[in-house]
């Protein structure tokens, strides 16, 4: 984890209540076929070759199921292709939890842990895969959404103070990396993963980025008179 | 104005601003992420023992999808 999600963590975890059994949970005894998955994959010889082809088969299904599951939002993509990112989703994830095999304490099964690591791999390389030669716009694109002739009259008023705040605030108060963050993300519809990849980070960085740009939006719209408890209800 | 752009307008206001509670991180959401969705199979309180989860998942389409998947994915298991 690199500083600045770390310090992201901080922060969060001093603003939110404690957990109220994550404890207990955390404490729970391994359940029999957790506690034999780990004790195969930490053995010597044949046994340990075994756990790792069955994890393999494990992590592959995952990975099958997300790629299932996106597939009809990538039809430009061949069936070889989508076999090809589940072998190397499934490959990478293996890694993954070999590496943090000692991370696992049995919050739940291990076959349930094991499964996030697939369904990681398969869904950031497919975000990758369906933008691949795209350009990525970090520029607005949907200022449109904004324009209060858009609006019925009785809605322009609230509406459109509210909107022309909020792009000016965007314009005015954020940094010039959190604005290209915020709009790439959250204007433009880009994935994170996407554009961690293209900017050289983390999707954990650019989160801590998005989250910091808006609650800098909050904060400005807030001191402006602005109610934001829930958007159906936006009023001033 | 009609349904569908009230919608759009919702839903962007939505992106841009993000959850007003405290969240955890896409890093932390990843760590609990088995372990919340288990709990929610359950039928626990996945929210109080994992505080933040819920609101980043509000926050982060990625994560959230993953969590959908996951969750999709051993929900029909009889064992949980």
């Amino acid at each position: 984890m690199n500083t600045a999600v770390a310090s992201f963590a901080t922060v969060q975890s001093q603003e939110m209540p404690q957990s109220a059994d994550v404890s207990l949970e955390s404490e729970r005894p391994l359940d029999d076929e957790s506690r034999e998955w780990l004790r195969a994959l930490r053995a010597d010889g044949g046994g340990r070759d075994e756990a790792l082809a069955r994890l393999h088969a494990l992590l592959l299904r995952a990975a099958r199921f997300e790629i299932a599951r996106r597939r009809p939002t990538l039809p430009h993509l061949r069936g070889n292709e989508f076999e090809d990112i589940a072998n190397e989703a499934a490959a990478d994830a293996l890694l993954s939890v070999l590496r943090r095999l000692d991370d696992f304490h049995g919050a739940s099964r291990f076959t349930t842990w094991a499964y996030k690591f697939a369904l990681l791999e398969a869904a950031v390389k497919l975000r990758r895969r369906a933008w691949q030669g795209r350009e990525v716009p970090i520029e607005p694109e949907s200022w449109a959404v904004f324009a209060s002739n858009s609006l019925l009259p009785d809605q322009q008023v609230e509406q459109g103070e509210l909107l022309a705040a909020l792009q000016e605030a965007i314009e005015d108060i954020l940094t010039p990396h959190q604005r290209q963050v915020l709009v790439a993300l959250a204007l433009n519809g880009v994935p994170i993963d996407v554009l961690a990849e293209r900017l050289g980070t983390t999707r954990g960085a650019l989160y801590k980025s998005l989250h910091d740009a808006r609650r800098k939006l909050r904060r400005q719209l807030g001191e402006s008179g602005f109610a934001l408890d829930g958007w159906t209800e936006v009023t001033r | 104005m009609n349904d569908g752009k009230r919608l759009e307008i919702e839903q962007t206001l939505s992106r841009l601003l993000g959850p007003a509670e405290a969240e955890v991180g896409c890093d932390e959401c990843f760590d609990k992420l088995d372990q919340y969705v288990e709990l929610e199979l359950r039928g626990a309180d996945a929210d109080a023992a994992v505080p933040g989860l819920r609101a980043h998942l509000a926050g982060c389409p990625a994560c959230r999808e993953e969590y959908e998947s996951l969750r999709a994915l051993v929900g029909d298991d009889p064992a949980l």
